[in-house]
């Protein structure tokens, strides 16, 4: 049986003549949460690019869920079930939490094009039990965003990407700008999910964080994957030697 | 006492405190000018603003002077409505006030009456063919021109990125010289006695009214009125989120110049006239209306209600100098405070609420 839920074959992403990403290739089983690490600068944010439709690839492949994809922009992207949450909120500041989990996917009481009127008591309920199921406490939902703390908003951002992803998240540095006690909430967030058996690729600096959260760790180092290591079998020194080139080469793995 | 949880990061949230409407200070603001007026009249001119003193008339109120009030904000007031959803979702209009001018002479071309006293229509524009048209004809003829002002306006905005300000700034220019052009300057007069009903008496304020409720419910229950707030909020993650701004933002200002070319309509009618000078500034007094309502420039944030109530406190000041007998020169003057205070007071507002 195949279980592989993203697939990459030689990705590359070539801007002018900087190659960003050279020959890429990746794999995510379901269920599975990967951490993608490297220098900044290695390719990581050019590899979930091209995964989420954001760029276009130079040449390679991706499949996802079994077929071989080509995403011409992140809606598309996000209509196959890829949820992406972005180091920038990609949140509107002066809506409330239900308006911005469904911001372009509103329920409608009945149709009448750009007149459609909203179902704001379903959108608001369902919005109550993906933050239940995902574990984010927001006090008072009908607060418009601008008012909630850093950390709150990102649980925002992390609940909508969590309640419409049916088969991937990506997040790129989720926990970069929050403090101590909004990361933990974060990551306990991150290992719901897992429960549930959502995948993810996760992006991070952060080690400790990455020890804790992930099966599977890849290192990008000068646009290039040169290793993939079960958390088990690697540590931290393991790690860095990798991402600062003390160790590392071509790997291939399957 | 309000219970208190703790929030992320151990802050504290009391569930008991709301963040008050930003409508409710600009209501209490429309009650401290009206209160103004009132002890101001009472001390100085011995006679009460907004009370009924007198004898021959059994009514608590002056409703002579509410009508007015509302009566002579209510055809900008139609052109802030639209305005009001522009601001919202964080662009601008400057092209009302022209589209005003140029949609009246237009419209008013096609409204004319064949007979004037007997004598044929001095003022005519067109020929016979043109002469006592049903009123259907002018007043789609004028919504007509607010459309396609709108639709160029938006289309500019949307398509080839160039700033909101720019883009209506050229219109108003523009659709101020094709109404001076149209009739080379002259007025255009007579209109058949349908076309002058629809301004006639209290019907712009009811036009005004109904407008208002239909834009309050538009803007807060249906699609539309989220992606306004949405694109003006973050037109990235809108973007991003799958709302197609382009096509939205042709939308609102096709809507913003078809109320400014109704209101066009309401006023050649109640004036009997159209003039190339009609609506000079008008699109300012519409945008002053929206931002002393509580309507934030960067967009985002706003509502008709605050507009409307941002137009009742225009219509009082205007009212209420001329009820203390003062001149017009401090009308204008009191009007621009107004209007800075009003920013200003909303900015201490954002600041003290935003978080570090």
């Amino acid at each position: 049986m195949n279980d592989i839920i993203l697939e990459t074959r030689g990705l590359t992403k070539r801007y002018g003549g900087v190659h960003a990403l050279e020959d890429a290739n990746f794999i995510l089983r379901k269920g599975e949460h990967v951490a993608v690490v490297g220098d900044n600068g290695a390719g990581k944010s050019t590899f979930v690019r091209q995964v989420t439709g954001v760029e276009q690839r130079t040449s390679g492949q991706i499949f996802f869920d079994g077929q071989e994809v080509s995403h011409s922009g992140p809606l598309e992207a996000r209509e196959a079930g890829i949820e992406t949450v972005f180091q920038t909120l990609a949140l509107a500041d002066d809506l409330d939490v239900p308006s911005n989990l469904y911001l372009g996917r509103e329920l409608f009481k009945f149709r009448l094009g750009p007149f459609s009127w909203l179902d704001r008591k379903t959108m608001r309920e369902r919005t109550l039990e993906a933050l239940k199921t995902t574990a984010v406490k927001i006090p008072n939902v009908d607060n418009p965003i601008r008012n909630m703390s850093g950390g709150q908003r990102q649980c925002v951002a992390i609940a909508r990407a969590a309640a419409f992803a049916s088969k991937l998240i990506i997040m790129d540095e989720p926990t970069a700008a929050l403090g101590v006690q909004e990361t933990a909430q974060v990551e306990n967030i991150i290992r719901g999910l897992k429960e549930r058996g959502v995948p993810m690729i996760l992006i991070s600096h952060n080690l400790r964080q990455v020890f804790d959260l992930v099966d599977r760790i890849v290192v990008f180092r000068r646009g290039r994957i040169v290793a993939s290591l079960n958390r088990d079998e690697t540590d931290g020194n393991d790690i860095v030697s990798y991402i600062t080139g003390v160790k590392g080469g071509e790997v291939s793995y399957a | 006492m309000a219970q208190v949880t703790h929030g992320l990061g151990g802050l504290k949230y009391d569930p008991g405190k709301k963040a008050r409407p930003q409508e409710l200070n600009v209501l209490v603001a429309l009650v401290v000018i009206v209160a103004a007026f009132e002890i101001l009249g009472r001390l100085l001119m011995g006679d009460s603003f907004l009370f009924n003193t007198r004898d021959n008339i059994d009514t608590l109120f002056n409703q002579q002077r509410l009508s007015i009030i509302i009566l002579q904000v209510s055809i900008v007031g139609v052109i802030a409505i639209g305005v009001t959803q522009v601001i919202i979702s964080g662009g601008i209009d400057l092209s009302s006030g022209s589209v005003v001018g140029a949609t009246a002479m237009i419209a008013m071309s096609f409204a004319q009456t064949a007979m004037v006293n007997g004598q044929p229509n001095p003022k005519a524009i067109f020929g016979d063919w043109a002469m006592d048209l049903p009123v259907i004809v002018p007043v789609l003829v004028g919504l007509g021109c607010g459309l396609i002002a709108g639709f160029i306006n938006g289309s500019l905005i949307a398509y080839t990125r160039i700033p909101p300000f720019i883009a209506t700034l050229g219109m108003m220019v523009t659709a101020r010289g094709l109404s001076r052009w149209w009739s080379n300057g002259n007025p255009i007069s007579f209109p058949t006695e349908s076309y002058a009903a629809i301004g006639k008496g209290m019907m712009p304020v009811a036009i005004f009214v109904a407008l208002a409720i239909l834009f309050h419910v538009i803007m807060t229950y249906t699609k539309y009125g989220k992606h306004c707030y949405a694109i003006g909020s973050n037109e990235a993650a809108a973007r991003m989120s799958g709302i197609n701004v382009n096509h939205h933002k042709v939308l609102v200002y096709v809507i913003a110049g078809i109320l400014a070319s109704l209101a066009a309509v309401v006023l050649s009618s109640k004036n009997l006239t159209a003039q190339a000078g009609m609506g000079v500034m008008y699109e300012l007094d519409a945008i002053a209306m929206a931002v002393i309502g509580g309507v934030s420039l960067s967009g985002g944030r706003g509502s008709i209600i605050g507009t409307v109530l941002g137009a009742l406190i225009f219509g009082v000041i205007i009212s209420g100098f001329t009820f203390l007998k003062l001149d017009a020169y401090y009308q204008e003057m009191v009007k621009g405070v107004i209007i800075v205070a009003a920013v200003v007071l909303d900015q201490w507002r954002q600041q003290r609420r935003t978080r570090g």
